[in-house]
């Protein structure tokens, strides 16, 4: 602030606060909807003050899903998300970073080759593959499986750059050290570049683990077994017909339980969350 | 930019890329060619026989008034979204960027709708907004007396995805404005003060100016978002109805390949969508450029 304004800085103030509470409305009123019976909620208008369903629709959830359209327990999705969630992220960060450091440490023939491979994928995207994709995953006999949630998700063009460009910025003279010193290049990618690349890591971890937690395509195509549905999927799955048929208040409680992993991730880890956004994008 | 120092090895270095190399062959690469060459081909009512048939795919599409139309629509909900959704943020970033109380706090309750899936704002929009009982929907008939019901209305349903999918993005590009406007020098808005500019004058010749790169960057972004990353937001509320009003082309690759089984139209339209990302990745690798000149 380079003056002192003190009208505009209280409409700046308004303004924060009007965006705020905008974007927290859909959230609260899910919540809401989550701590009432069915009954409450459908009356028109519905409460706008939490209730004291909140424990008995979470356990129902949980434990048991609603009995409309999909039955699956929504605890079983919540397991089934978490794996694939962190299996796409921890995947993509051990095949990024070890294959950007062989792009960056060494020279052999073909290696723009494989670095345009990689950049490549940037643009295919699932849904530009559907049907092909599928079938190579069917004739893996990986559908309805962990593997298959994960595996064709787990190449990294944005992962594999970030490493890069952060190994580009790591002074020679730690591997000129590190050669005089008689290290071979996998002693200093343990011992010198893993440590070094921690925020990095960090970083990416957070924009990876809600990418994962999030896709919604592909699990749809791969899970056909409703002990394999992932929450995002298992929510829309609990969706069957018109307004009233639906079990609001369990899918309202299963969609509060879809947001909370991620955007705990976000807010405890808001630091990296930002940084990883704003270089993965570089 | 080049490494000096590089160890050599003559088998290690092919190890460490074997796994991504892999999975860019087997899930990229070759599934990518396949919808390439189904493109070409013309499959039976059984799927028994395959007929080699050029661009004959291509030629039907475009001859197609519904895959017309689903552009239309994507047009129109990408414009949206990107317009919609970059205004609001810039508005928030310049409000956070000005507050010095509580501009951490601020932050904080703005970023987190990015943590959301599409699906799930999509759930949340179509429960406000649902016709019968939907708070939102109750509270525009009693004060405004707005009938709204987008399982009938087209253009309701389209604005409906828009709100969603706003309202999902919104975080994104309020971080990467926030970011932009942090970098910009204080020194020359000072100077810009000291000659007199006042706060809309100084928005409009410094800051929007120096604003631009990040701008053009998020509005690729944003496409790119609407294009691609709605699928699960209209799956859970349109499915791309009422009619084909908000059926988006990523939608109806799904809808006529998955459901409707037509493997030479839906690759068809996956290599035209192919192309489309290919044109919005150049662009954003262009925008990248003009930046590190700048």
């Amino acid at each position: 602030m380079v003056e002192k304004r003190p009208l505009l800085t209280a409409l700046s103030h308004a303004v924060l606060i009007l965006g705020v509470l905008v974007i927290a409305f859909p959230v609260y009123v899910t919540f809401v909807a989550s701590t009432h019976s069915l009954e409450r909620i459908l009356e028109v208008p519905m409460p706008l003050l939490p209730g004291d369903q909140l424990i008995e629709n979470y356990r129902q959830a949980v434990s048991a899903g609603s009995t409309k359209g999909s039955q699956a327990p929504v605890g079983t999705m919540l397991v089934n998300s978490t794996v694939m969630a962190l299996g796409i992220a921890l995947g993509k960060i051990a095949i990024s970073i070890i294959s950007a450091f062989a792009i960056v440490y060494f020279r052999f023939p073909l290696r723009m080759a494989f670095f345009w491979m990689i950049f490549i994928t940037l643009m295919l995207p699932v849904e530009v593959r559907i049907i092909p994709t599928f079938k190579v995953a069917a004739d893996l006999g990986i559908l309805n499986t962990y593997l298959g949630l994960t595996l064709p998700l787990i190449a990294s063009a944005t992962a594999t750059f970030l490493f890069r460009q952060f190994f580009l910025t790591v002074p020679d003279e730690l591997a000129e050290a590190a050669r005089i010193d008689g290290a071979g290049p996998m002693r200093f990618f343990w011992d010198v570049v893993l440590p070094l690349s921690k925020t990095s890591i960090a970083a990416l971890f957070v924009i990876q683990f809600i990418y994962g937690w999030n896709q919604y395509l592909w699990p749809l195509l791969v899970t056909t077994d409703e002990s394999m549905y992932t929450t995002v999927i298992g929510i829309k799955r609990m969706i069957v017909g018109s307004d009233a048929t639906n079990e609001w208040n369990l899918i309202m409680a299963t969609a509060i339980l879809a947001m909370l992993p991620p955007a705990l991730v976000v807010l405890v880890m808001q630091r990296w969350f930002v940084k990883g956004l704003v270089e993965t994008e570089k | 930019m080049e490494k000096r120092v590089v160890f050599r090895s003559a088998w290690l270095p092919y190890a460490l890329v074997a796994p991504q190399i892999a999975i860019t062959l087997v899930f990229f690469f070759w599934p990518a060619a396949q919808a390439l060459w189904y493109s070409f081909q013309l499959q039976d009512a059984f799927g028994l026989k395959t007929q080699f048939v050029g661009l004959q795919n291509f030629v039907t599409l475009f001859k197609d008034e519904n895959y017309l139309a689903s552009f239309r629509v994507t047009a129109v909900f990408s414009v949206l979204v990107a317009v919609i959704g970059l205004a609001a943020a810039l508005v928030l970033a310049l409000m956070a960027d000005r507050v010095v109380r509580g501009a951490m706090g601020y932050k904080t309750l703005l970023i987190w709708p990015y943590a959301v899936a599409p699906a799930v704002a999509g759930v949340l929009y179509a429960f406000l907004f649902a016709p019968s009982i939907g708070i939102v929907t109750y509270a525009l008939r009693r004060w405004f007396g707005i009938e709204w019901n987008w399982l009938l209305d087209g253009e309701q349903a389209m604005l409906l995805v828009v709100m969603a999918a706003v309202w999902n993005h919104v975080s994104y590009n309020f971080v990467f404005f926030l970011a932009g406007l942090q970098a910009i020098p204080r020194s020359l808005i000072e100077a810009a003060a000291i000659d007199g500019a006042g706060p809309a004058r100084r928005f409009w010749t410094v800051v929007f100016p120096l604003l631009s790169p990040t701008t053009f960057f998020l509005l690729v972004i944003n496409v790119v978002y609407a294009f691609f990353g709605t699928f699960g937001l209209i799956d859970a509320t349109t499915q791309g109805g009422p009619g084909q009003d908000t059926q988006i082309l990523v939608y109806k690759v799904y809808h006529d390949g998955v459901k409707a089984a037509d493997l030479g139209g839906s690759s068809a339209q996956s290599v035209i969508l192919m192309l489309i990302v290919i044109a919005l990745t150049v662009a954003q690798f262009r925008f990248i450029e003009r930046r590190v000149q700048y």
